[in-house]
This record gives structure tokens, sequence and C-alpha cells, in this order.
């Protein structure tokens, strides 16, 4: 059993507001062989400057320190990596530090530079990560990839990390999805949907026009997911620039740029899913004390909490994040929202972690049509579309940068340029890509608010980002 | 002529003895879309890593003589007092006050179950395990954490019977030598150097 303390449970508070101004990425593929890690993260960087309409040398000279996500060092055979990108951007002798929490690395590196910023510490400050897993052979990445779990309890078996994380999908899919084949179409449609939106982006490279029997037949890995039910392996870099409130206004004056509030909030929970012992469900604000008690007689094996079906990580993310912003219930407060679909089972468990949908019926956010553009059952916007980039299945997982891809998405909806920047035809074929003939406005009207979660591994660390437009906050002295 | 790299503990630090990397020549990349011009080159690397067991030592080698060790909080004062813990935890995760080890091999054997489990084709590279593997989460009655292992016989399912198999013939001093069969598999169909 695992209890807090009230100081544990403190909401947490930046001494003073904190603004994203700006964000940008490069390309993202399986491979990129023609390029160093160093040029995509020159090309992020450029990107995020000329949203601003300033040369990156301009944007420069506001930054004050910055902070490095990259995750697996062991796939480039480079520590310190972190020196040669900040070396390469030309921004020594500015102080820089290198942050690594699995897949939420990303989603870290924004929590400490917007603690910089809310610190007092920096005005302006980078946030930049990146990661490249081209350059192994598959049997030998399933290695590197392996060393992320316990390398004495659970990487000698197999040295395959979707086994390790697959007995948690197993044991939400037989419990809450109670093996049912209506619950692996809604697993399927998840599928299609983020292949379906990431082809309306030309940073993608997952975009793909495809059916549900398809994610069906596709070969299988990890009974019951199969290869289209799984994310991307990517190369590219993402970055965001993040500043006090009187730096966010001169920078973004005059630009289409809006600055934004952004708060970033994080919680963790143990490496081995195994060391995970019983406790009470933290409760969000729009869940009733008495919400689960039943719980355990609807689901048969739900039994045990966290158990290996909730993620507590993103749970306490949440629950800080929440508290922080003012949010009461995600999917009335919120217009849009990025979450870190590693699989679609584990997109599903993310609804009910962060409270879109009670633990146990998560898929209804789903199967209502609420998590789309368009809902396809009326035709009508969906209520809190999700993952419009594409997510980590349609559009990439690049490790160190996918947090912050999934900001710079939802940063790019709340300034209303999502068309602009998403349907530029000159992006298009910058990335040697094809602008579809049916490429549609992804744009989600009148955004104002947002959420993107960020998360590693078995739920080892999560991170929650929350934008809000500064006129639509929910809470006085957030 | 190369010789395997060996490491003993004496007077308090590693000793070590024959080869622990090859060297090997680097070799060019080149594009065979583009009038094979050079890309980048390969960087061979193999060597040998060195790692302590720490306080879990007791925990492997036990394994290798068929019994599954597990850990016990004994602090009057902890909140957490009389849990037991596997995977074995030298410390307890409340009060960090020293654990207790206890020998649960009974407890396996008499009330262990699969919480969740997983059949996976694929594996990385240094796999040491036959496929499809098929994991296991094991959990026993008393016991406040969850065990990750492997199912080496018969096909696993939730909530199904399982009894602890150990091989202690050519053990290979890590979490491998243990392993699970359902309940009332007979010796003689345990493969050989596994043994109940
Ligand atoms: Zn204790």
């Amino acid at each position: 059993m695992i209890t807090f303390s009230e100081r544990q449970l403190k909401t947490p508070k930046f001494m003073r507001p904190v603004y994203l101004v700006t964000a940008g990425q490069s390309k993202y593929a399986r491979a990129i062989p023609e390029k160093r890690t160093e040029e995509l993260c020159v090309d992020a960087l450029t990107m995020a400057a000329e949203l601003l309409g300033l040369t990156p040398a301009e944007l420069k000279r506001y930054i004050h320190s910055c902070y490095y996500g990259h995750f697996a060092d062991h796939f480039g055979d480079q520590l310190l990596g972190e020196a040669v990108i900040h070396d390469r951007l030309g921004l020594d002798p500015l102080g820089n530090i290198g942050i690594k929490s699995g897949g939420a690395t990303g989603g870290s590196t924004l929590w400490e530079a917007a603690k910089a910023v809310a610190s007092g510490y920096s005005d302006c400050v980078l946030a930049m990560g990146w990661e490249r897993m081209d350059e192994v052979p598959t049997d030998e990445g399933n290695f590197l990839i392996a060393s992320a779990a316990d390398r004495d309890w659970e990487s000698p078996m197999g040295q395959i990390y979707t086994g390790y994380y697959a007995v948690m999908a197993q044991k939400y899919w037989q419990v809450f999805g109670k093996a049912e084949a209506s619950f692996r179409r809604t697993l399927a449609e998840i599928s299609v949907k983020h292949h379906g939106y990431g082809r309306f982006n030309p940073f993608a490279h997952g975009g793909m026009e495809i059916t549900v029997d398809d994610v069906l037949m596709s070969p299988l890995v990890a009974d019951p997911l199969r290869a289209l039910d799984c994310c991307l392996m990517s190369v590219g870099a993402a970055c965001a620039v993040l500043c006090d409130e009187a730096t966010a206004m001169e920078l973004t004056k005059d630009t289409k740029n809006r600055p934004l509030r952004i708060w970033v909030t994080a919680g963790s929970h143990t490496l081995r899913p195994a060391d995970r012992r019983n406790m009470d469900i933290p409760l969000l604000p729009n869940e009733a004390p008495d919400q689960y008690k039943d719980l355990a007689k609807e689901f048969p094996g739900g039994e045990r909490y966290p158990g290996f079906t909730g993620f507590l990580a993103a749970r306490m993310a949440a629950y800080y994040g929440y508290r922080m912003t003012g949010i009461t219930d995600p999917t009335e407060d919120l217009d849009v929202i990025e979450l870190h679909d590693a699989f679609t089972i584990s997109d599903v468990q993310t609804y009910e972690d962060i409270g879109v949908r009670p633990y146990g019926r998560g898929r209804d956010y789903v199967e209502s049509g609420d998590c789309y553009h368009t809902n396809p059952h009326t035709g009508k916007p969906g209520k809190l579309p999700s993952n419009l980039s594409g997510g980590l299945i349609g559009c990439m997982h690049a490790v160190g940068a996918s947090g912050i891809m999934q900001v710079f998405e939802i940063a790019t909806q709340l300034w209303g340029r999502w068309a602009e920047i998403h349907g530029d035809k000159k992006r298009w074929e910058e990335f040697g890509r094809e602008k579809p003939e049916d490429w549609t406005d992804l744009q989600v009207k009148g955004a104002k608010r947002a959420l993107s979660i960020s998360h590693a591994g078995v739920g080892s660390h999560v991170t929650a980002t929350i934008l809000m437009d500064p006129d639509h906050l929910l809470k006085k002295d957030a | 002529m190369s010789s395997y790299g060996q490491v003993q503990v004496k007077n308090g630090r590693y000793k070590f003895r024959g080869d622990f990397h090859r060297l090997e020549q680097h070799m060019p990349i080149r594009d065979a879309d583009n009038g094979w011009r050079l890309v980048g080159v390969t960087k061979p690397r193999d060597m040998t890593y060195v790692h302590t067991y720490g306080g879990e030592a007791e925990f492997f080698e036990a394994l290798s003589q068929g019994k599954l060790l597990a850990t016990k909080c004994d602090n009057p004062a902890c909140e957490s007092k009389g849990s037991i813990f596997q995977p074995f935890r030298i410390h307890c995760p409340d009060c960090l006050a020293k654990n207790a080890v206890i020998d649960m091999t009974d407890v396996a054997k008499k009330k262990a179950t699969i919480h969740t489990f997983m059949v996976c084709a694929r594996s990385g590279a240094f796999n040491m395990l036959d496929k499809p593997i098929r994991f296991i989460n094991v959990e026993f009655e008393g016991v406040s954490t969850i065990l990750f292992s492997y199912l080496l016989l018969g096909e696993p399912k939730i909530g199904m019977r399982v009894v602890p198999v150990f091989k202690r013939y050519n053990p290979t001093y890590t979490i491998l030598d243990l392993s699970w069969v359902p309940a009332g598999t007979k010796a003689e169909e345990l493969p050989e150097g596994y043994s109940f």
C-alpha cells in the first residue's frame, strides 16, 4: 500500500507566468542517412524563428539557457551529445543541460525549461529534443531498447521491450476489454484514425489510408497487438521557446503567434511493473470519492490499482496539472489534446488515467466519436479531438522529440495556424512528400486550451503539458 | 589467440583476466542510389561488461540451488511492516531499512498464479530463450508485488496455477535460472538441466 503526505500532494506553483512563444520541428522519417542529428536540430530552431518572423540569429539573442532532451545515447555512441548540438546551434557559452526520461524525455525537457523561466533564472529558454534510432538493425535496436528495462530482472528475458510492456496490455485487454471482438475493433479504429490524420501532416512519416480490417489483419506482434497497433520508430528533432511575460510580448509582437501560457507537471512510477503495490486511486477533480467502489465487481480481475492496467505516473501528472491550472473536467475544459499512443491500447489506458473517461470506460471516448476532429457519427466537431498530428502511430516517435512535437501541434492549434503550417505545399515538397489530393484542414475552430501527455515505457515517467490562451484561463492565479 | 574475459574480486577490487574487447576495422557506408558517394562509416564494437549484483547476489546464487528468496520489512515503525517483496528488494521502499531475507520457495510451490502474460514471437539481439517466449507475471498470495518471469512448458492463462523450476545444472546465475511450469507438471516432463 502506498500513501501520500499532504506535502507530496501540494498543488505545484510557478513563481511567475511562463509563456510558449514559438516551436519548430524537422522532417520526421524512419531513417535520415543524409543528415547528422545537428542538422535536424538546426532545421527545428530555424523553423521556430521563422514562425516569429525572425532569423535564427535574432531569436538566439533572446535565449538565456538551454534544455536538451535526448534519450538513447547508446544508439549513437556519443555521450554528452547535448554539448555537440549546443555548439552546432552556436549557443555556447550559455548554460545547458541534458534531460532523459525514456519516452517522456520531450515532456520532461519542457518541464525543466518551464521551471527555469518560472523561477526567474532565465527570461527566455530553448527546449530542444531529438532522437535517432535508424543506425542499428532491428535485433540490435531491440536489444538497446531493452536496456531501458531492469537489466537483472527483465532485459535478460528475450531482450525485447515489447514483451515487458505487452503483459500490461494483455491484462487490460482481458479485464477491462473483456477480450471482446468489439473492443479489438475499437483499438483498430484508433490506428485508422491516427494513420489517417498523419496523412495531412507534412512532418509525419506514418500517414496511411487504412481500414479497421487492415489493422486486424496486420502481422501479430504480441497478442492482441498487431503491427498497425504500434507506434513508429523515427528520426527527427523538435524545439520550443519559453519566456516570461515581458519577453513573450516582445517576441510575439506583430506576429501570428499569440503567447500561450504553459504549465508542465510530472509523475513517476517504478521501472519494473512487477514492483507496483496496491493503493487507493488518486482522484481527479471530476471523480467522486465512491466512484470506483464497484470497479472490481464490474470488471473482475480489476481489484488492483494501478495493477497492470493503469499508469499511476499519468494519473499523478494529471492530478498535479489539473489542480495547478483549474481544470475540473478535461473533456469540458480542453479543446484539443495529444496523447502518447505508443500502442492503441495504451492510448485507451491514458484516457482513463487523465480522466477523459473513468477507469474501465476508456473505449467510450473513441466509440462516441468525441476523439475525432469531426465526429463520424454526427458530422459535428468532435468534443475533444485527440492526436490530430497522427500521434506516435501516425506522425512519429523520435523519442526525445516526441513530447515537444505534441506541444508544437497543440500550439499551432491554439495559434489558429494549423492549416497554414501543415497545408503549405512548399513544405510538403521540401520534405519530398506529396500533399494528398484530399488534404483536410484539421484546425479545431476556436481552440483555446490544450493538453499533451508524454509517457515513458511502462509508465516510469509521465508529464502533462497544458497550454492556454491567456484570455481563457480557468484560474486567476495559475 | 583470444580468451574470454574473466573477473574475480580479490582484496576488495576487480581482477580482470583475458580479453574484454575485440578490435575490428571500420567500413565505409556508401549510397547505392547516388554514385556510391560516402555517407558514413560502421563502428564495430564487441566488449564485455562487468556488473555486481551487490545485495541481490544471494538471490541469484539461491536460484542455482533451487531456492526462491524474497525479502520482508520487519521494521516495527514502518507503515509497510510485514510486507513481502518479490522481486527481492534489499531495502524496504518505505522506511529504507534493510529487509530480512526469507525463503519463499514453499509459497511459490503452493500459491503462485499467473497475473498476466504475453506470448512473444520476437526477441532482441543476445536473447537466450527459445521462441515464442511465454512471458508471465506471477502473483503470490501474501506478497505485495508481482514477479516477472517466463513459462517453460504449456500455454499461459490468467489465473493459472504455476510452480517454479530452477536451472540447477549449468546455471547462468541470471534471472533466467528461474522459470515456471503449470501446477501438476511431472519431473520427467522438464527439459534437461531443470528441476523443481
Ligand atoms: Zn519498511
